[in-house]
């Protein structure tokens, strides 16, 4: 009876494992294997946006044509915070795509790059880079990425035809700004300042493109800020957070701020329902998508202050990444990408599929002829030396509620200043977990 | 997830049937119910259910990036009270918790009163509360954000032509909490609305004839037999909506992802985006206050409804 | 008696009314949705759409990344069946021990399966034990996980149904030489079959339908569940409305079929409780 009882027992629990080995062993999924094949990769976009998708499949397209054993497969991800947000969770978990596009300067810091990503120093490209998009994406001397499109600047996309239909100058002060935008609201019909809450990163503009005039006022701050001395609760940071209160106080936003997408907003901007715009001018890309036509009506100033004076902040180009986790086959492959990419032939592929929005960070890549007009106007800052790095070139410290907070301070809930006080507290949180000196 | 029911009920059912056998042929039958039955599920359970849930207790007090854990002692649930990002979440749990399992009582009540007396399409209408139940939350919410549009919405378009306010549902910060809330209630009322029809079929006849007889009101035999004779059907739509409405993440991330602002964020989606964000440890200590708020709500109140309906 | 039924007519009509505007509207919109162009679906009216794009619609969506779709139907259905059979087996084994034999291990139990029930499951710390096991990020992982989440709802109503059927039955399988496994392997599970069918029905609905776990412990495009595919669309800057739409409307048809097909077993499973005191 005993021997029995046992044998049944052990069928039974032999039975029980066996169950859980069948959904064990048979559905492993599909991307495990295969690490000897080196004939795929996957590669995560830039953004979903149209552009961003575009400029992935031509590159794919071209790429697979100069190496027809080489399979590529685009994966998209969304942009702004939820987009950084992704990103980290994949590197952490090792679950990123062989090759990722991804911002360069302190975003590229934060995702530990020394632990994370393949050390790209020896490849041939990285003797065509510019000084400072190579220092954007090193750590001590060791590259971890490619430049991936071109610089661009922060400030105010402006449609020129309604400008000029009004009589309007590009302001320098926040004055002259406020009272242009006025006039605009007072002739009817149009909006003056767009805000498009539906994607929140488009909230923080004003914030981030103030950024180059910060540092004219005070060129530590970005030091400062780094080592926990300097606050955005305090000028001249603060600028930014009442910007963005005051075009709300003063109603000069579209009606439907808190519900329209950045896509959309770039239409009513092309087509001269709406003035200006607080945008990154690399989407002008997506612009020219939408509407070809209305390109060259599109100019460019930079985020206006106080005093008159003020500067364009420069974002430099994005990277493209290989993750750790990428060995073997699938590392060979992935290098051969990053170097199509900075090729010439890849080059004209990254301008024909969006239109580039300042020079390029490699030497094998030109602006052509046909480059969008607002590029002249952000050279202009670029001659007077009105120009200044964005604050995640030069800091570390980026909190990922800035969206939300701006959001806020955008639609009234909560004043600039208790905005600034909240954004000071988030960016606490990100310095702690980064170990940074100072924030313990 | 839906998966859950009266708990007390069905535990009592479950004693009630094993008591009344001969102390002899149950022991003599014991050997033929082992107990190493359990250890299947027992083994999955403490693997990937208690043992992540002990650990929280400790990464929760850490500052952690799954490769290294810091201890930083109270400072995650510090930040947590803090941050007002956080905070809200925290208020509006027992907001939307509270408020969601109220209505769905009252409205819920109401409905299987209606269903289960003279009506005409019955079964039609029973199956069309129901059904809202069974569908993906991820849908719902999708659906409802494109029907309560500011500008385009069907309801708002609706609603002009009626020349009514217009609100902006989800994109006023005063109403995207209690929207949410709203399609929250549209999509589970149907079964609050099963649950009260069963307990309300269940009560013999003879009570109703019993009243009429003696020229009771309907008001009064509603509030001196239906109402205390449902009490196990209250207690569980009560326990089931609540335990539902405080873990509640699916709708908020479809409809404002916490927006605008911080005036939708819910606990559960605080802990994700904490998680996405790379401070784990900071997601962790949410789950634990998570953990926290339900058992001390749901501890004492299961306790107390049990007490009550079996004093009944 | 002829007022009363009067009376109920009028409910009837006033509920009907009620009733189509709050449920059937709402779905006649998404089915409107899915039928249009994109630019139409992108002004989210409620007009009849003037070119009927269905199929078309319909084969951008299963063209949509690579078949996504497909891909994410098969992953939910193989998840769905694979954590359903576990749930099953393993709670009908727990619900059967606790019901009919009472020792000292009861109470525990009886503890455990209610805070599974309520306690809300430790999200990063669980990717954390998954990654130890080498399971973060897989289908078994994740079958596991659901298995384990499930378990504590389907042992109570194991538990519950078997004390309605008679000891006398195990008895009789015991004089005719049953050891436990054949006893209960093959006497009582049979027995359970309505149970295990409310089971089946309401946890593959609950699995199938499930958002968070698959989100937390499977991400990745070539692991997405079907709730993931309308984050897919949805997470697109574009005005990709229509195809939105005919994704919600594919996702919708299964837990339709389940309801058409097994509307009782549903009932049962979720109102069990509410009558007994």
């Amino acid at each position: 009876m005993f021997i029995r009882r046992t044998a049944t027992r052990a069928i039974a629990i032999a039975g029980a494992a066996a169950l859980v080995g069948l959904a064990l062993s048979g559905c492993t999924p599909s991307s495990g294997g295969g690490s000897g094949d080196a004939s795929q990769i996957t590669f995560l976009a830039g953004g979903n946006d149209p552009v961003a998708i575009k400029t992935a499949k031509d590159l794919v397209a071209g790429f697979e044509k100069k190496y027809p054993k080489i399979n590529v497969k685009v994966n998209t991800r969304p942009a702004g915070t939820d987009g950084d947000n992704i990103i980290k969770t994949k590197l952490s978990t090792g679950t990123m795509e062989d090759v990722f596009f991804y911002n360069s300067g302190s975003l590229f810091q934060a995702l530990h790059p020394e632990r994370t990503m393949v050390d790209l120093s020896s490849q041939p490209w990285v003797k065509t880079l510019s000084n400072d998009f190579k220092q954007t994406v090193s750590v001590g001397k060791k590259v971890y990425g490619a430049p991936f499109g071109s610089t661009f600047d922060g400030g105010v996309m402006y449609n020129k035809k309604v400008y000029a239909k009004l009589g309007l100058s590009v302001p320098d002060t926040w004055a002259d700004f406020i009272s242009n935008s006025q006039k605009i609201k007072a002739a009817g019909g149009i909006t003056p300042v767009l805000a498009s809450y539906g994607d929140t990163w488009t909230a923080q503009l004003f914030v981030l493109a103030d950024f180059a005039n910060v540092s004219a006022q005070d060129p530590e701050w970005a030091s400062k800020y780094t080592a926990n001395k300097a606050k955005y609760v305090d000028p001249p940071a603060l600028a930014g957070f009442q910007d963005t209160a005051d075009v709300f106080k003063l109603g000069l936003m579209n009606k439907d701020y808190a519900s329209l997408t950045n896509v959309n907003a770039l239409k009513l901007l092309a087509t001269g329902k709406a003035a200006q715009y607080p945008m990154i001018t690399v989407t002008i890309g997506n612009l020219a998508q939408s509407n070809p036509e209305a390109v060259n009506d599109i100019g460019y100033f930079a985020n206006p202050t106080a005093n008159g004076n003020s500067h364009a902040t420069v974002w430099e180009a994005g990277g493209a990444y290989i993750p750790k986790t990428t060995t073997g086959g699938k590392l060979s492959a992935a290098e051969k990408f990053l170097a199509f990419l900075n090729s010439p032939a890849g080059c004209d592929i990254q301008n024909k599929a969006s239109a580039p929005a300042g020079p390029y960070a490699t030497t094998n890549c030109k602006v052509p002829a046909d480059a969008p007009a607002l590029i002249a106007d952000e050279q202009k800052y670029q001659d007077a030396g009105k120009t200044g790095l964005a604050l995640e070139f030069i800091s570390p410290v980026k909190g990922p509620n800035l969206s939300q907070i701006t959001v806020q301070v955008g639609s009234g809930i909560s004043t600039a200043a208790q905005g600034a006080a909240l954004y000071d507290q988030d960016v606490k949180k990100q310095a702690q977990q980064l170990n940074l000196p100072g924030w313990n | 997830m839906m998966t859950t029911t009266s708990i007390a009920p069905a535990a009592a059912a479950a004693e009630g049937a094993s008591r009344g056998k001969t102390p002899r042929r149950r022991g003599r039958m014991k050997s033929f119910y082992p107990s190493w039955f359990f250890i299947p599920a027992v083994a999955l359970y403490v693997v990937f259910f208690a043992v992540p849930t002990f650990a929280s207790f400790y990464f929760a007090f850490t500052r952690w990036d799954l490769f290294t854990a810091v201890p930083i002692g109270f400072d995650n649930f510090v930040q947590f009270f803090q941050d007002p990002q956080l905070l809200n979440g925290f208020i509006h749990t027992f907001e939307y918790g509270f408020a969601t399992s109220a209505v769905k009582v009252v409205l819920g009540f109401a409905i299987a009163l209606l269903l289960t007396g003279p009506i005409f399409a019955r079964g039609y209408l029973r199956a069309i509360i129901f059904f809202p139940v069974l569908l993906s939350t991820i849908g719902v919410g999708i659906m409802w954000k494109s029907l309560l549009d500011p500008f385009h919405g069907v309801v708002n378009a609706a609603l002009g032509f009626l020349h009514l306010p217009q609100p902006g549902w989800f994109t006023d910060p005063h109403l995207a909490l209690v929207t949410i809330m709203g399609v929250d209630v549209w999509k589970g009322v149907g079964i609050a609305t099963l649950i009260f029809m069963a307990g309300i079929v269940a009560i013999p006849s003879e009570y109703f004839e019993a009243a009429k007889v003696d020229g009771a009101s309907g008001w009064k035999i509603l509030r001196t037999i239906t109402i205390p004779l449902t009490r196990p059907a209250t207690a569980t739509v009560i326990t089931l909506s609540l335990i539902g409405g405080l873990r509640s993440f699916d709708l908020v991330q479809a409809i404002t992802n916490g927006g605008p602002g911080f005036t939708s964020e819910v606990i559960t989606s605080v802990i994700y985006k904490e998680y996405q964000a790379g401070y784990f440890g900071l997601s962790t200590a949410g789950n634990v206050v998570l953990f926290i708020v339900v058992t001390a709500i749901m501890v004492p109140l299961t306790a107390y409804l049990n007490r009550r309906s079996v004093e009944l | 008696m002829k007022r009363e039924q009067t009376l109920g007519r009028v409910k009837g009509v006033v509920a009907i009314v009620v009733t189509s505007v709050l449920f059937i509207i709402p779905f006649i919109f998404v089915i409107l949705q899915a039928t249009k162009t994109p630019a139409e679906a992108s002004n989210l009216s409620f007009t009849w759409p003037t070119e009927w794009r269905f199929f078309e619609n319909l084969v951008e969506v299963s063209n949509y990344n690579d078949g996504i779709v497909w891909r994410a139907f098969f992953n939910s259905i193989l998840l769905t069946v694979f954590s359903v059979a576990i749930m099953v087996v393993f709670a009908a084994m727990v619900g059967y021990v606790l019901s009919r034999k009472t020792t000292w291990l009861n109470p525990i139990i009886n503890f455990f399966v209610l805070a599974g029930l309520i306690v809300p499951p430790a999200l990063v710390p669980t990717i954390w034990l998954l990654q130890g096991l080498g399971l973060f990020r897989t289908m078994p992982g994740l079958i596991l996980i659901e298995a384990t989440f499930g378990l504590s709802f389907c042992i109570l109503l194991f538990r519950a149904f078997v004390g309605t059927i008679p000891r006398e039955l195990d008895e009789a399988a015991v004089l005719d030489g049953a050891g436990p496994i054949r006893l209960f392997f093959g006497v009582v599970l049979p027995l359970l079959r309505p149970v295990i069918v409310t089971v089946i029905v309401v946890q593959s609905v609950a699995v199938f339908n499930d958002f968070a776990n698959p989100l937390y412990f499977l991400p990745g495009d070539e692991n997405a569940t079907v709730q993931q595919t309308l984050y897919e669309f949805q997470g697109q800057n574009l005005s990709f409305y229509n195809l939105l739409f005919t994704d919600v409307l594919l996702i919708t048809i299964p837990p339709l079929v389940a309801y058409i097909f097994f509307n009782r077993q549903i009932v049962a499973g979720l109102t069990s409780g509410a009558v007994k005191g």
